[in-house]
């Protein structure tokens, strides 16, 4: 965005400009009853929230308060100094990128992925591409226009290479969980060697690792195009292969 | 509360006579095979307990054993106590350590001594059951004592910490504060682990794992806040994924009172192979027959892949097959918790009046069964305020249609497992709802060929259409074609399809003879 905002500081809004209005709601470990209140005040005084109107308390269980507090914030926020990490790729709904494959790449993009080396938890392959995905979120098997092969634990290198030849996989997703003696760097990096041989340069899949304990920025020492940590959603998946293997490519050759 | 709907009879008996001829190849199936599975859960009924050092459950160890020597499809229980009587073992569990150190050889027995191994197997088998029969008799008899919840729908809450020693505490809170049904989550992914694990857990993932301990820690958590409270808390968990048959053994054997068990559920959505499935199912859901077991099904699932509007007709699809299967394997009406859910796009205009022809027409399909009614949650944005405001509406279309089981929708659902106080929150909702509009069913008359009737008589329609072109090919020809949500699952892929054989002809399972009443 290079457009200028009007108002570089700025503050909350209620219902007249420069009001500074929040709303919250919390709960204290705290059974409700006068002192309770007045630390639900504290806290909000805590907060930069300042007069605060305890407007809502309710006791939960044994020992529970809930609380909402309304009031005046006196925190300034400078929108020159807010800092976006963007992420290179855009993200995509599931049908935006079901359209870029169908329209782009007119055929289905493949999708092998596993477990390598002794490494038996599927957690996070599964949670990537079984249907039932993770938090609510549907994994790659759900998208229409990819076709998923999801070997499953404790696959060999040889055994995924010749699964990526005959699936014809445009990108091979592994995923690496127990990290003892490294074990989730040498595996990587066996497989990653793996496919430089099995392929001429520039006709290899994409090659994806993920797990909990990689750091993100080891893609050249892995010999892998994409790593992705803790957290990452299919939809963040998706997106990454849609950009890598059909937009980016596009814009490349146009 | 039938006839609101004004359904075509001849209709409704023929999308029944569809479902049983759909069904009916798949239970043929699955009587002419066994899984690893299934053998595992005949020993558990026949008393095989603990685990090795390593975690490895005693039963897999056993039955991986006499797989290795004799294969799977003679059954386990012949071969077992056959090696149990030539090794004068008195304890299966003792013969399990045998064999898991190499020390036991396993044959299929023939003649005199394949007629006393399987009258041994079938004592030890009949002596799990009996267990069970007790946990069902006192779970009747606490019933009694402490009564069922005062209303209906039955309010069901879900915990799920990872950690059993902080879901119990948790539950408690949950009961006190209304909840009649406590649903114990399943660490991610335990449905794809081909063994149960052992003891009290306290590390999962997003969940915690079901294990017998767990359960049995549970279920007597419950019984003390159902004495406190003066109405029986009912527990549930889950007999789905590859150890489906072991899980509903253990919720017999610890008195767990209803389990999610879904005919398709983990075909589409786990990529189980689609005849160890079947298998599995058709055994666990004997299982829970005889353990008293309200079932859960999972046509809620379906809508969170597919458009609630679109594909409404394969929900009723789902329900007519997963009513099939289980009638057949013995399940009375009163333990069908038939699944589905309020998922129509809020943005689709006269979504609420769909929601309550859907709603309606699953209630008079299945007018003695207590269906489940689960809350919305694709269309759950984050904006808490109208995600609650949803879930009023869901509430009412509860009350409205008289559902027996309603999950308590969260107005967090996609933004953090719930908080104490969203748990609370919601609860008010559902309190609110059902004290000011639960007898409003009495009222509640949709206008005879109006918007609300025609709309539950087109969905039976498309729902007869489907199940005539299943009809024409078969469940699982369906199933490899992507009828089902939008997955193509074939008969010949899938996980867990090594743990399943054909029986030989002298498959012997003691258990499935006991359950299916044949014999003495």
């Amino acid at each position: 965005m290079t457009v200028v905002p009007e108002k570089q500081v700025v503050r909350p809004y209620g219902d007249t400009t420069g009001d500074g209005m929040v709303q919250v709601s919390f709960t204290l470990p705290l059974p409700h009853d006068k002192r309770a209140e007045g630390a639900a005040i504290q806290l909000a005084g805590k907060m930069g929230i300042d007069p605060a109107m305890l407007v809502h308390a309710r006791p939960m269980g044994d020992g529970f308060t809930f609380f909402v507090v309304y009031g005046r914030v006196n925190h300034l926020v400078d929108t020159a100094a807010v800092r976006v990490v963007e992420r290179d790729f855009p993200l995509l709904s599931a049908k935006e990128v079901n359209a870029v494959v169908k329209r782009q790449l007119r055929r289905k993009l493949s999708v092998v992925g596993a477990c390598i080396g002794t490494d038996a938890h599927t957690v996070g392959i599964d949670a990537i591409l079984n249907v039932k995905g993770i938090a609510g979120e549907k994994g790659l098997e759900y998208y229409r226009e990819l076709r998923v092969s999801n070997l499953g634990a404790q696959v060999s290198v040889p055994d995924l290479v010749a699964a990526a030849r005959a699936e014809r996989a445009d990108a091979v997703l592994v995923s690496q969980v127990v990290t003892q003696r490294d074990a989730h760097l040498h595996n990587t990096r066996e497989m990653s060697a793996a496919f430089r041989e099995a392929w001429p340069a520039g006709k290899r899949p994409l090659l994806i690792v993920g797990g909990p304990r990689f750091d993100e920025a080891m893609t050249a020492e892995l010999g892998v195009d994409r790593i992705f940590g803790r957290g990452t959603t299919p939809a963040e998946v998706a997106s990454y292969l849609v950009h890598a293997l059909i937009t980016s490519r596009k814009a490349a050759t146009v | 509360m039938t006839g609101k709907l004004d359904l075509d009879p001849v209709l409704v008996a023929r999308a029944r006579e569809l479902a049983a001829r759909a069904g009916a190849s798949v239970v043929e199936l699955a009587r002419g095979h066994t899984t690893v599975s299934v053998e595992r859960a005949v020993l558990r009924l026949a008393g095989v307990q603990g685990a090795d050092p390593d975690g490895i459950p005693w039963v897999n160890r056993l039955v991986d054993a006499v797989v290795a020597e004799v294969g799977l499809g003679h059954g386990v229980a012949a071969p077992v106590f056959d090696a149990l009587a030539r090794e004068q073992l008195a304890d299966v569990t003792l013969l399990a350590q045998k064999a898991a150190a190499g020390s036991v050889r396993f044959e299929a027995p023939a003649g005199r001594a394949a007629t006393a191994a399987r009258r041994a197997a079938r004592r030890a088998v009949a002596a799990g059951v009996r267990r069970i029969d007790r946990r069902r008799a006192e779970r009747e008899r606490l019933v009694r004592r402490f009564g069922d919840p005062p209303q209906r729908p039955w309010i069901y809450l879900i915990v799920a910490t990872g950690d059993i020693h902080e879901d119990i505490p948790q539950a408690q809170a949950a009961a006190r504060a209304g909840a009649d049904a406590i649903a114990v989550i399943r660490s991610t992914g335990q449905s794809l682990l081909d063994y149960v694990p052992e003891g009290a857990t306290r590390e999962g993932f997003a969940g915690t794992y079901a294990t017998q301990e767990n359960f049995r820690l549970m279920r007597a958590a419950l019984d003390e806040s159902s004495r406190e409270l003066g109405r029986y808390v009912r527990l549930t968990n889950y007999a789905s994924g590859l150890c489906m048959p072991e899980m509903a053994a253990l919720a017999g054997l610890e008195r767990l009172d209803m389990m999610l068990n879904d005919s398709m559920y983990g075909i589409l959505f786990r990529d189980i192979n689609p005849i160890r499935t079947f298998v599995d199912q058709r055994f666990s859901r004997q299982v829970h027959a005889r353990a008293g077991i309200i079932i859960n099904t999972g046509e809620d699932n379906y809508l969170t892949t597919a458009d609630a509007v679109d594909e409404a007709h394969t929900v009723t699809v789902s329900q007519l097959l997963n009513e099939y299967f289980a009638h057949e394997a013995g399940l009375a009406d009163w333990q069908l918790g038939l699944g589905h859910a309020f998922e129509v796009n809020p943005d689709v205009p006269e979504s609420l009046r769909l929601e309550l022809a859907h709603a309606l027409l699953a209630r008079e399909l299945f007018p003695d069964a207590p269906l489940k009614w689960m809350p919305p949650t694709k269309h759950m944005t984050g904006d808490v305020f109208r995600g609650n405001l949803l879930d009023g509406f869901f509430n009412l279309v509860g009350a409205l249609t008289g559902q027996g089981i309603l999950l308590v929708g969260m107005m967090t659902e996609a933004v953090v497992t719930p908080w104490l106080s969203d748990r609370d929150i919601a609860l008010q909702n559902v309190r609110y709802v059902l004290g000011a509009a639960g007898g409003l069913h009495e009222d509640f008359v949709p206008a005879p060929g109006g918007f609300i009737q025609q709309r539950a008589h087109l969905v039976l329609r498309s729902a007869v259409e489907l199940l005539e072109r299943i009809g024409e090919q078969s469940l699982l020809t369906a199933i490899g074609e992507g009828t089902f949500g939008i997955m193509k699952r074939p008969a010949d892929r899938g996980r867990g399809l090594d743990g399943v054989a054909r029986h030989e002809g002298d498959y012997y399972n003691p258990a499935v003879e006991i359950l299916e009443g044949a014999g003495s």
